[in-house]
């Protein structure tokens, strides 16, 4: 039997112990003596976050398909732990083996989220990994990162020893073949990173050296190594259907924030929403067949057992056949099984299935309209009309729902004192259409309007990547004329107003958009016990706003400078599909508050047919 | 039909909560095409409840869980298929037809079996005088303790919950009155004897481990314990 890492008296001395311990069922253990490469995949944040995360299980499932691999799953220690490892000189372990982090062939951190960089740290030094990739030996695994936030790898680019761009379905098979090649043939660390460069959607930043204008802006990316190519471009799988994806998910025995099994029926997006990053990278529109679907669905529930299903993607509604799955779904699901529907747009068709999985009394209904007035929503190309939210509403309140989420966001560009308050109206004739739409006998208590604003940071790869950002006051003051004008809403009593803290935005806006000088102001706040940053009860501004200080980095250069369209980000060495030259044009559009149609009304040309499938050859 | 169902929980499974192991077994029921019963309503639940529920940290081969199904193969059958579904450290022991009428598993619950023993590392010096002292200051009338209740501290005489008291082989067999009424944690035995010696008990120095429990079927002279399991009768 196994041994774990942490004995009786430190798992009884922290909370949550199961965290911790592997083992759960489909839980994949093998023995290590009979693989040539151990693979530590590491969502970078606490069990319960990682767990529920459908990236990982896929990669768990493709890397344990190989014979030759042995994929375990490590994620972060939360402080009680944390700092029992540090105070007991424990060495960060994976979960199935128990073994040490630092005796893998790899180390893959998955990046989902700006927020988690001082625990990519974290992770690397409990390991006993040397947090500059420069600094490591033969004797370390070789850390990857992949994941959304990579699209901008360079404020982390120096903890990585290579980046993975795109879907990991793609190119881990060469990769892991010349790992296994190379360790065979005794080569080095270099040697394999350099014959790693020349996979497909693989970036060895220590490859590269970035030569600065005086002004501090980019003035051209180096490639310093033979093997370095000038652009990486992301890679993608075309066909989802012949790609892996969970049978048996692993079962948690806690408690985990997504406690379900998650079907993702398509990946990308046709809308075109001008902020949103996701809408951008994941391009083209790739949809997974009806039966696949039927197959992993029923698959996953019975050797999972687990209680729900949800359906994933960034838009559920544009899936060809959403009504064949949800149909199937509500069929066969058997008894005691959830099914949920996030990102449905509000219509008789997901009503009438919202009825039939819900409790129509206690479940809500949520629009994004992302911003409250038309010339707003028309500048990010969000293409919903008041109208047919309106109407959306109108048939929910009808169906029987009085509860309604509204998300928007603040500090968008253009963004002027009439488009804040709209927000605040457009909630407020929400309510009213409530009272006329459902009789007052027929009202089942009052009508709830939640209203919620995050403010705005522009990703790069979206059109939007060249706004400008505000300071936390100017955040904050945002939210207030929303506050304001809803107290005096004539509905105000059925309208509930919350919005996001504003010095994390500065930060995410940081890293978003930052280069390379940023990596040592996450070092210096980690130093100084910054962690788990995204978990509102440890993010500590004032401590970065030191840290930054105190390595002289200045803020208000990655937020508040105007960027002309001409400058050289930190990201264009990356080829994700979309061309620069589009986002300027929608750029450009969105100055002039002009939608653009989505890739199925008319192609925009963005650039994401050169991969040669999905939405851009549907006809 | 009703099914009590006895199960261990052993090994790193003893740093799984309590409604963590109720999660666990609702899923093993789906995953082996249980026929369980579900409860009306828009989030039907499953019928399932629990006896005593154990520490973190201590270790059973006596838990006891009753269920509601419509339909049950023979208790062979059904012990082997929940086993093919479980992991290491929650074997399924017992699959039993409860009669109509029987107690749940926690309304029943009247007594358990544990044994202590030291946890390496923090054995006293002198085990077996330890033991003798240990089973001495058993032995006595009356042992009084310091409960706290709701309103107050109260003393209560812990000594006519200890139903049973063995010493070999470095540790201790011990039965003890449980459930709602009269509750006995076997540590509270212990800490008693550490106070009494003006010693202090370290939190880990205890490896408590539930061996079986009990309901009673006697009457107010005299006990009569039946195991929880020897209520339901086999399916053959």
């Amino acid at each position: 039997m196994r041994k774990l890492a942490l004995t009786d008296e430190q798992l009884l001395s922290i909370e949550k112990p199961a965290r911790y311990l592997g083992n759960e069922v489909n839980a994949v253990v093998k023995d290590k003596d009979s693989v040539d490469i151990r693979f530590a995949i590491c969502f970078p944040d606490v069990y319960e976050i990682g767990m529920s995360h459908l990236g990982i299980q896929i990669l768990y499932e493709m890397f344990n398909r190989r014979q030759d691999t042995w994929c375990e799953r490590v994620y972060s220690p939360w402080n009680d732990l944390d700092k029992l490892m540090r105070e007991e000189h424990i060495p960060l372990f994976a979960l199935e083996s128990q073994d040490p982090v630092k005796n893998f062939d790899f180390l893959g951190i998955t990046i989902q989220y700006e927020m988690c960089y001082t625990n990519i740290l974290q992770v690397l030094d409990l390991a006993g990994i040397p947090l500059s990739a420069a600094d490591r030996t033969e004797e370390d695994p070789i850390v990857i990162g992949g994941g959304p936030c990579v699209y901008n790898p360079e404020p982390i680019a120096e903890f990585f020893d290579l980046f993975y761009i795109g879907e990991g379905e793609t190119s881990y098979d060469e990769l892991l073949d010349i790992y296994k090649e190379c360790k065979k043939q005794g080569k080095s660390r270099r040697a394999f990173l350099e014959a790693a460069a020349g996979v497909p959607g693989i970036y060895v930043p220590g490859f590269y050296e970035i030569k600065y204008n005086e002004d501090g802006t980019i003035d051209e990316m180096v490639a310093i190594n033979d093997h370095a190519p000038a652009t990486v471009r992301k890679v993608i799988a075309l066909d989802l259907d012949h790609v892996p994806y969970p049978d048996k998910p692993i079962v948690p025995f806690m408690k985990v924030t997504q406690d379900r099994v998650v079907l993702e029926i398509q990946r990308g997006c046709i809308r075109g929403c001008r902020f949103c990053q996701a809408g951008m990278v994941y391009r083209p529109v790739r949809e997974r067949n009806i039966d696949f679907l039927k197959e992993k669905a029923a698959n996953m529930l019975k050797n999972s057992g687990q209680e729900e299903i949800s359906l994933s993607s960034l838009s559920s509604s544009d899936y060809s056949h959403l009504a064949d799955i949800v149909n199937f779904l509500i069929e066969n699901k058997g008894t005691g099984v959830n099914i949920s529907l996030p990102s449905l747009r509000i219509d008789a068709f997901s009503l009438d299935v919202m009825s039939k999985v819900q409790d129509v009394r206690k479940s809500s209904i949520t629009f994004a309209p992302e911003a409250g007035t038309q010339r707003m929503r028309d500048t990010i190309n969000k293409g919903l009309t008041e109208e047919v939210i309106m109407s959306g509403a109108a048939e929910a309140f009808r169906g029987g729902w009085n509860k309604v989420k509204l998300y928007f966001m603040l500090g968008l560009p253009t963004e002027t004192e009439a488009d804040m308050e709209g927000i605040s109206h457009l909630a407020n004739r929400m309510a009213a259409v409530y009272f006329d739409e459902v009789p007052k006998e027929k009202r089942n208590g009052r009508v709830q309007i939640n209203v919620s604003t995050s403010f705005f940071i522009p990703k790069p790869f979206t059109p939007l990547q060249w706004a400008v950002m505000y300071t936390p006051e100017e955040y904050e003051r945002r939210a207030r004329v929303v506050s304001t004008a809803m107290k005096g809403e004539l509905n105000h009593k059925s309208l509930r107003y919350a919005w996001h803290d504003a010095d994390v935005t500065i930060l995410e806006g940081v890293f978003a958009r930052g280069d390379r000088k940023v990596a040592k102001g996450i070092r210096r706040a980690y130093e100084m016990g910054c962690l788990f940053d995204s978990w509102t009860e440890n993010f500590d501004y004032q401590k970065w706003l030191k840290a930054f200080e105190e390595v002289g980095l200045d803020i208000d250069f990655y937020t508040m400078r105007e960027r002309s369209l001409e400058e050289v980000f930190p990201w264009d060495f990356i080829d994700a599909g979309v061309t620069k030259n589009f986002l300027k044009r929608e750029w450009n559009r969105a100055m002039e508050a002009k939608v653009s149609p989505n890739c199925r009304a008319q192609c925009q040309g963005c650039g994401a047919a050169t991969f040669g499938g999905g939405v851009c050859f549907e006809n | 039909m009703k099914i009590r169902v006895k199960f261990t929980k052993e090994g790193d499974l003893k740093f799984i909560g309590h409604l963590d192991v109720m999660r666990f077994f609702q899923k093993v029921l789906r995953r082996a095409g249980v026929a369980i019963c579900y409860s009306a309503g828009f989030s039907p639940h499953q019928i399932m409840s629990f006896s005593a529920p154990l520490s973190l940290g201590l270790t059973s081969e006596g838990e006891y869980m009753d269920i509601e199904v419509s339909e049950s193969g023979s208790s062979a059958e059904m012990l082997a298929k929940l086993n093919a579904h479980t992991v290491d450290g929650i074997r399924v022991l017992s699959w039993r037809l409860l009669p109509d009428g029987a107690d749940n598993a926690m309304a029943g619950f009247a007594a358990a079996d544990y044994t202590v023993k030291f946890r390496p590392g923090y054995e006293p010096e002198d085990l077996a005088q330890f033991w003798t002292e240990f089973e001495a200051f058993c032995g006595q009338d009356e042992i009084m303790v310091e409960k706290q209740t709701k309103r107050s501290v109260k003393q209560i005489n812990i000594r006519p919950l200890i139903y049973q008291l063995k010493i070999s082989e470095g540790e201790v067999f011990m039965q003890v009155a449980s459930g709602s009424t009269n509750h006995l944690k076997p540590e509270m035995v212990f800490q008693a004897f550490y106070d009494s010696k003006g010693e202090e008990l370290s939190p880990f120095a205890l490896m408590i481990h539930r061996l079986e429990m009990y309901t009673d079927l006697g009457d107010e002279n005299e006990r009569k314990l039946v195991s929880l399991q020897d209520v339901g009768t086999d399916i053959l």
